[in-house]
């Protein structure tokens, strides 16, 4: 009896920091749906708006922004689905010389990762002439040890029986790698495909480095910028209306993706 | 013989790709740095001077250096095992729980999603005096409006308490991911013998998640020092470098002084913080931890 009040109180303070949890996504939304005075005022009214978006919308280019960004983080994530998936097959399923080197070589990336290394990265890139380029943005990501390890978790648990079976069919290993391990692997390149995306939706500190031009920017040094603009305090309301134009995507990818990414991320090995 | 030669070389056919880009932007950059590190290159030398541990010299008398590493300290003891606990608190509850368990995983977890940078303007609202929703709640139990961020003594509590509410979610799906590895027999035999959920906890569920609580340990300790795109919106390293870290220190040396030799040494500090965490791991505690 006593036990069972105690997990019921339990569950329900879980389910109240659950709400607290929600707060700042609450009061940013709210906000971004008022008029000026009204969200400063403080006091309960019932004036609600659209002109915070419009006016964002206008006031600085997001869909310029917007269009970066997806192309950033488009190409990113395929160019890293093809790198990652040739690499993570070689270490699961190629015995070769040299493997445990490299796999260590590998290692090193994900203890020392590019959001460190912006200073030498960003020299690399002017030795490369590729300051202020969307391809400059990409460069560093396009290799992804978190994707090898990933994969080569999930390429592992494949039995080897189903690629002999290809083989003797007359399929070459290339074709066994993306006609059976890479349908196969599906729900772990939806977990991967998360992680990667929103890592590159959210990148900030490398793109705002080395881009200075509209052209190049994505949303997130686009977001910094304009809400910069403003005295502190005088608009909160278009900065709320232009953060929430920013996270909408991946809140919305995230809800409607949200079983099968903890899921795959449960079952991927990952621990 | 010449199965073999082709098996080699198809594997590194395979690996060309990630190498290249691995070599260019991992190990390449560090030679860089290390070589940088060892010449005054700044706006006063158009040519760089080799100056050899001049620049490490130099960091470890400068009074903003000890300030940002001792900040960086305090960030991680204040962020890392409150975040780790929070988050297993909020696994085990996300795991089971009676009502609600994908309301508490999406509520929990939606902060990891969204940009740092939107993350810093919402609670940059939060914290704002006189307008802000802290602001609100104190004056609506009749108490003084607070400079959260203006405050030396402050900005650092009120960082850490916003990281914790970014990172805990991202935390606990790996502990998710741990609950469901403990076989269900084990609790059944608990049951069975009738011990409490408590001692249910301490013995099995704890012990045997421990190599989870290394790993997000691990990815914690990084993060405190990897995460600074909250600062560029609310503080810029204020008040008086009350709440400048490592990394900002670095970007602002490179991109705002345009002390290159100072960054790379700044840098190689940075990188030797992140492999020592990296050793602690594989030979410290690794080894006494048992894996189930």
């Amino acid at each position: 009896m006593i036990i069972k009040f105690t997990s019921r109180l339990g569950n329900l303070l879980m389910l109240a920091l659950a709400a607290f949890w929600l707060i700042p996504l609450l009061w940013m939304t709210v906000t971004a749906f008022r008029p000026r005075h009204a969200a400063l005022s403080g006091l309960f009214s019932l004036d609600f708006t659209l002109n915070n978006f419009a006016t964002v919308w206008s006031a600085a280019p997001f869909a310029t922004y917007y269009l970066n960004t997806i192309l950033i983080v488009v190409c990113v994530f395929a160019v890293q689905m093809l790198t990652a998936s040739m690499a993570a097959f070689a270490f699961a399923r190629v015995t070769f010389a040299g493997s445990s080197i490299v796999f260590l070589l590998f290692l090193v990336q994900i203890m020392i990762p590019a959001d460190v290394l912006i200073f030498p990265n960003y020299n690399v890139l002017k030795q490369l002439s590729l300051l202020d380029t969307k391809l400059g943005i990409m460069l560093p990501f396009l290799a992804s040890a978190f994707g090898i390890f990933l994969l080569r978790q999930v390429f592992k648990t494949i039995p080897a029986e189903l690629e002999e079976a290809a083989l003797i069919e007359g399929c070459s290993q290339w074709q066994v790698l993306w006609k059976i391990y890479f349908p196969l692997a599906r729900p772990t390149y939806v977990a991967f495909a998360l992680v990667s995306i929103s890592y590159q939706w959210n990148n900030f500190l490398w793109p705002l480095i080395i881009t200075n031009s509209v052209e190049n920017r994505p949303l997130t040094v686009g977001l910094s910028i304009f809400a910069q603009s403003f005295e502190i305090g005088v608009q909160w309301t278009e900065v709320s209306a232009a953060t929430l134009l920013v996270i909408t995507p991946l809140l919305l990818i995230f809800l409607v993706f949200q079983r099968q990414f903890i899921e795959s991320f449960m079952h991927s090995g990952i621990k | 013989m010449n199965a073999r030669l082709r098996r080699n070389g198809f594997a590194w056919l395979l690996l060309l790709p990630s190498l290249l880009f691995l070599l260019l932007f991992t190990f390449y950059p560090i030679a860089l740095t290390l070589r940088l590190s060892l010449f005054q290159a700044d706006l006063s030398t158009p040519e760089p001077v080799f100056t050899g541990l001049g620049n490490y010299r130099t960091m470890f008398q400068d009074e903003v250096f000890r300030k940002v590493m001792g900040n960086n300290v305090l960030f991680a003891l204040g962020t890392v095992p409150l975040g780790i606990a929070l988050a297993l608190l909020m696994a085990v509850f996300a795991n089971k729980a009676l009502l609600g368990r994908g309301f508490m995983r999406s509520a929990f977890f939606y902060p990891t999603l969204i940009p740092m940078i939107a993350a810093a303007n919402i609670w940059l609202f939060i914290y704002t005096p006189e307008y802000g929703f802290m602001s609100r709640l104190l004056s609506w139990f009749g108490m003084n409006d607070i400079n959260w961020l203006g405050t030396p003594g402050l900005v650092m509590w009120a960082m850490i308490l916003m990281i914790i509410w970014k990172e805990a979610g991202f935390f606990m799906i790996f502990y998710l991911a741990g609950l469901q590895n403990i076989s269900k027999e084990l609790y059944e035999a608990a049951h069975v013998d009738g011990v409490g959920r408590f001692t249910v906890f301490r013995k099995i569920t704890f012990p045997l998640l421990m190599p989870t609580t290394l790993f997000v340990s691990i990815v914690a300790l990084t993060n405190a020092y990897k995460l600074v795109d909250h600062l560029m919106i609310m503080t810029r390293g204020g008040p008086n470098n009350a709440s400048n870290l490592l990394l900002y220190y670095i970007y602002e040396t490179a991109f705002s002084y345009w002390d290159q030799g100072m960054a790379s040494a700044l840098t190689v500090v940075m990188i030797a913080v992140l492999l020592l965490i990296a050793a602690v791991q594989f030979f410290g505690l690794d080894r006494r931890i048992h894996y189930n």
